[in-house]
Formats: structure tokens, sequence, C-alpha cells
């Protein structure tokens, strides 16, 4: 009697780990075999000479890193941040009042919003691209309706345009859910202790939703900084951003090594943010 | 307590896989491009080999053979086998030929300095000319092409040249697109109206030639030189297009293109294509035999029913290719205005683009340049 009483905890918790680790399993098999392998392998070939038809030779170099600081490369690094900074902080001064809006109407509504927030990932990325060429192309549609000859293609703007109209979902949706869960009461009290609506919304509206605003910038600026479709579709190939280096190194150039530095450049940047984002996250 | 250790060290654990995952893979594979570059010996073949005993693996561009092919070759050359795999590009075929190992193919079709450089690797039987009897089908011009003269290694498939695609109706004056400066310095009309190909050594070729240079240059000067007048023209541009440019040209948003002649939309009426006066490239797709393989006299029979004029003018009459075999092309009807006129003699005045080796590297850089500023 006593000794059950002793090991029947011990076993549960056992069989409760081991359901755990099943549950588990598939999902992080996937991981290890198709992330953190594939990216074990591009960060190990960042020290080897390429190989002259792609692939890697096995001599141990450092050229690839000295290659990185080559003004050209940093120029396109900064090119890429300073787009996808300009892209975040448009997506923010649109979507924060969007999802505002969204967050005070009735619940019906607010369900339609919603889901014309997301309605565009509905339809395949490269297809709504293309309808953006068709849309302000020379002869395209916004030409012939205003009757202008406005060239709005192929441009860098155009592909800032494209890149916003791409993520701004992504910048709506987590400040949607962190303005949905603040407690109207706050701004009831704030009124009531005499804050006007302007200083309600910097003193505790914008700081309570906060962790949504870093997750919002993060997910657009992530996938904007690695972009490599929308500069050549929308931007005519006449402007390089980081994505299109890599792709090129690797897929033209078949210079692996300096593709995955490349990489490993652009990692390393994601990462800085991601730790500046949890860090303001957790003060917020 | 337990809990924690374990979610702790699991990050670790699977990093340390993944990391000895990625040792292994590289200890497995040994470096193609550090050993000799000395072409192979040719291997012994018997010309009355059993056929059928022997099967065959192709790697192609999709689309690029006659959809029969295998079932003829296997009715005719009663081989055992035939198969076809596909590839996108040079360079996909590229990895998987000079990947370690053997890749299973017999016959690569890959383009003339991808054959040059496979061949520099000791990767390519040399050509029996006794076991391919059709090659009497070719142009005299077809054997002589830069990348391999005398065909030692390879046999040409399909060729054609680089020029200026251009709307007859939108451009001013038809002497323009016979000069690259129609897409470096465009005149008013066009301005705004032109495209450039990116692909690093396409995207050099208008300037290169424009300046009189050779486009295997590996000069410093002469790439500088050639930068200069690409960043000149680079406000002028609508855009850099290795694809659509054939659309760009219907819809009347570019005039004139830079355009691999195969991909001239000249069907329609208004669409012409110009060779530019100072000279352009001549590309070559061929066909080789890898020495790994082990059907090498079936390889051989494949080769030589490709250039039996029947089978190798599908190339003309269906994809709209070139193909350098005389007794194919008398057989193909070629529509007025159609490019499939160019002679080979016209042709050949086009430089054969070779493979630069390490050189290759100054070309991506020019472009990333190019394209970056």
């Amino acid at each position: 009697m006593k000794s059950e009483v002793k090991t029947r905890p011990a076993s549960r918790s056992i069989g409760r780990r081991l359901g755990a680790f099943v549950l588990l399993s598939p999902g992080l098999t996937y991981l290890v075999v198709l992330l953190l392998v594939p990216l074990a392998l591009v960060l190990s070939y960042t020290v080897f000479r390429r190989g002259r038809f792609g692939g890697v030779v096995y001599e141990f170099t450092t050229e690839n890193f000295a290659r990185l600081v080559d003004p050209l490369y940093l120029d396109v690094l900064g090119g890429s941040l300073k787009i996808a900074a300009l892209t975040t902080v448009l997506a923010l001064l649109l979507g924060y009042p969007t999802a505002y809006l969204i967050a005070q109407l009735p619940r019906k509504w607010k369900t339609v919003a919603l889901v014309a927030v997301v309605l565009p990932f509905w339809t395949n990325f490269i297809i709504r691209i293309y309808a953006w060429i068709i849309l302000l192309s020379g002869p395209g549609l916004v030409n012939s309706v205003l009757g202008t000859e406005l060239e709005l293609l192929y441009k860098e703007s155009t592909i800032v345009v494209g890149l916003l109209y791409s993520y701004l979902p992504l910048m709506v949706l987590p400040l949607y859910a962190a303005i949905e869960r603040l407690d109207p009461q706050l701004r009831e009290a704030s009124a009531n202790l005499g804050a006007s609506g302007f200083t309600t919304f910097r003193k505790v509206t914008l700081p309570l939703t906060l962790p949504g605003v870093l997750t919002g910038s993060m997910f657009v600026f992530v996938p904007s900084f690695g972009n490599f479709v929308i500069p050549e579709l929308l931007g005519g190939s006449k402007t390089l951003m980081a994505g299109n280096v890599i792709r090129n190194e690797f897929l033209k150039a078949r210079d692996w090594p300096f593709a995955s530095t490349v990489t490993l450049a652009l990692i390393a940047v994601l990462v800085v943010l991601l730790l500046a984002q949890a860090w303001a996250a957790r003060r917020a | 307590m337990s809990r924690t250790r374990f979610t702790r060290r699991l990050p670790a654990a699977v990093a340390a896989a993944g990391l000895a995952l990625a040792v292994a893979a590289c200890g497995g594979e040994s470096s193609t491009s550090s050993q000799g570059t000395t072409a192979a010996q040719a291997d012994e073949l018997k010309p009355n080999a059993d056929l059928t005993q022997q099967e065959l693996q192709i790697t192609v561009w999709d689309g690029y053979t006659p959809k029969e092919l295998p079932q003829k070759v296997k009715e005719k050359l009663k081989v055992k086998d035939m198969r076809i795999t596909l590839h996108a590009t040079n360079e996909e075929a590229m990895t998987k030929l000079t990947a370690p190992g053997d890749s299973g193919i017999d016959v690569a079709f890959v383009s003339g300095q991808y054959a040059q450089a496979l061949n520099e690797q000791g990767l390519l039987e040399p050509i029996h000319p006794e076991l391919i009897p059709n090659l009497a089908n070719l142009y005299p011009e077809a054997t002589q092409l830069a990348y391999d003269k005398g065909n030692k290694y390879s046999v040409p498939y399909t060729w054609g040249t680089t020029g200026i695609c251009y709307r007859t109706d939108l451009v001013k004056d038809e002497e323009v697109p016979k000069s690259w400066n129609a897409i470096l310095k465009p005149p008013a009309w066009a301005d705004k109206k032109v495209t450039m190909m990116t692909t690093e050594r396409w995207l050099a070729l208008p300037a290169l030639k424009s300046l009189g240079y050779s486009v295997n240059t590996d000069d410093d000067k002469e790439i500088a030189k050639a930068r200069e007048l690409l960043l000149a023209a680079k406000p002028h541009l609508l855009k850099y297009d290795d694809t659509t440019f054939g659309d760009l040209l219907k819809s009347g948003e570019a005039v004139m293109v830079e355009a691999w002649d195969g991909w001239c939309p000249t069907s329609e009426k208004n669409i012409k294509f110009a060779l530019p006066k100072e000279g352009s490239d001549l590309w070559v797709d061929t066909m080789v035999i890898m020495k790994s393989s082990k059907n090498k006299e079936a390889a051989h029979a494949l080769i030589n029913f490709i250039l039996d004029p029947e089978i190798h003018s599908w190339a003309a009459e269906n994809i709209n290719y070139k193909v350098p075999n005389k007794a194919a092309m008398e057989r193909v009807q070629v529509p007025e205005g159609s490019l499939l006129g160019i002679k080979p003699a016209e042709l050949l005045n086009g430089e054969v683009i070779v493979d630069l080796g390490p050189s290759s590297t100054k070309y991506t850089r020019l472009s990333s340049e190019v394209t970056q500023s």
C-alpha cells in the first residue's frame, strides 16, 4: 500500500512526459531535419571555398567574410535595411488605426473586417504581385483610367508599395489582438482622471499595446528584409536587395559559400532585432 | 527539476545532432574541382555491342526533345530502357553531374561552355566518331566551335545568337536596332522603353561588343569600361528582364529589347529581330556522354539517332530553335521573316561564349555593381 502511493505519481509523470514526447516528435523531427540540419550546413559552408560548379571545396578560408564587408555588399545590406524599415514604419502608420477601428466594431462586423484583412492570403502571392504590374505598368489600369503616362513601375518606391501591400495584414492582426485585449475600463478610468484622448492614447493605450506593435513590426520587417521576388517583379531588377544577392550567388554564380555568408549576415541582423524586440517587450 | 533540465538540454542536443549531420555530410562529399583538369582518356567501345543489355538515362531541359523519343529509341535501337530526367538550368544540370558518386546519367544536354568545363574535369567520354555516322549531317561550321573544336567531346544539338528584338511600328528608324547602342544609348523616342538581360554574361554582352571587346574578356580594364557604359545606360532602361521581354514588346511597354533569337516572338507581324553590327555571341546547346556511363555504346547510338534529319528537324519545327544539322534544316519549311532563316555563316560571326573558370566571378560582381547602383 505504502509503496503504491510512492510510485504512482512518479510513473504518471513519466507517462505524461512520454506522451508529450510522442506528441512533440513529429514537429521536432520536422524542425531538426528541415530547419536545423540545412541551417547547420549553410553555416558550415561560410568557411569553405566555392566549387567551380556550385557546391563547396573543403578548404578553410575567411575570404567570404572579407568579401562581406566589401562596400558593394554593405550597400546592399544597408539598402535592404532601409527599404524594410520604411515598409515597417508605413505598415505601422496604416495598420494601427485600422486595427484600432476594427477592435471598436460590433462583433459581427469585426469578423467581416478580419476576414477582409486576411482575404488576400487566399490567393497566390505571385499572382497578386503580377496584378500590381497590370495596375501600374505604362499602359496599365491606373494610367489608362487617369489618362496619364506616369512612371509607376520598376522603381524603388514600387518595391516599398509591393512589400507594404503584401505584409500589412501581418501588422494588423497582432495589433488587433493587442488592442482587443485592452480593458476599456482602463481608458474610462484615464478619462475620469482628466486625461485628454491623446494623453490616454499616449500613456495608456500605446504602452499596453506595445508588444503587439513590436510583434507586428517584426512580422513585416523580417520577410521584407529578405525578399527577392518583389524587387525583381516590381523593381524591374534595378534594385538589388540582400535576398537577390543570396539567390544570384546560389543559383547564377554558383557561389554557395558566399551566398551562405550573406545568409548568415541576414540571420545575424534578424537575431539581433528579435533579441531587441524580446527585451523591449519584457520592459513594456 | 528534471523537466527544466530536459527542455533546456534539448535545443543543445538538437543543435549538436544537426552539426554532426552537417559534418558527416561534409566528410562524405569530396571536392570535385580540386581534382586534375585533364580530359579523360577514351574507353574502348565495341561497335557491335549488344544494346538490348544497355539502358539509357538522359538529362535535358523540359520540352527540348520530342515526347515520343524514349519510345522511338527503344523501338529502333532495341535498348532495354530509356528514362528522361529534367533540369531547368545549366547550373542545375552541373550540380547533378558533378555531385560525388555516379549520377546514373549517360547523356546530358548542356550549353557549350558547360560541356567545356565538364571535359576539363575529366567527366566526359570523348566522342567516338566511328559510332556516330550521322555526324556527317552537321554543317561544316558546326565542327569549329570555340569551346570544342572538332567536336571531340560534345555534339551540338541547337544553336543561336543574341540580338535586338523590336517593334517595327514603334521604332522610328529601323537602322537603330542594328547597333547595340539602341539599348545602351537609346534615342529619345525609346527612352525607358528598352530592356537588357540580367544574367551576367548577357548583361555584359552589349557593352563589351559595342566597345569592341571579346565577350570572353577577363581583362579588368575592359570590364571596368563596360561597367561605365552599363551604368550610364541604366537610367534609360525600362527594366532588366530575362523572361518577359517578348510580352513587353507585344504590349508596347518596350520597343527594343535584348533577346535570344529563339525567344523573339517574330510570329507577330510587327516584331522583328536584328543582329547588331558590332557582333554578338553564338550559343550552342550540346549533347555529351558521361565518363561514368556504363552504356556508352547505347549513348553513342542515341546521339546518332538524334542526328537523323527526321528526328533533329523536330527542334526547328516545334520549338523554333535552329539546329546545326544541314540535312535536318533542309527538310524544314522556313516561314518568311523567321529567325530559322539565319545562315550558319551569319551565326559564326558571333563569338562563342566559353567558360571563364575563376574569372567568371568578375562577371558576377559586374552585374551586382550595375544592378545595385
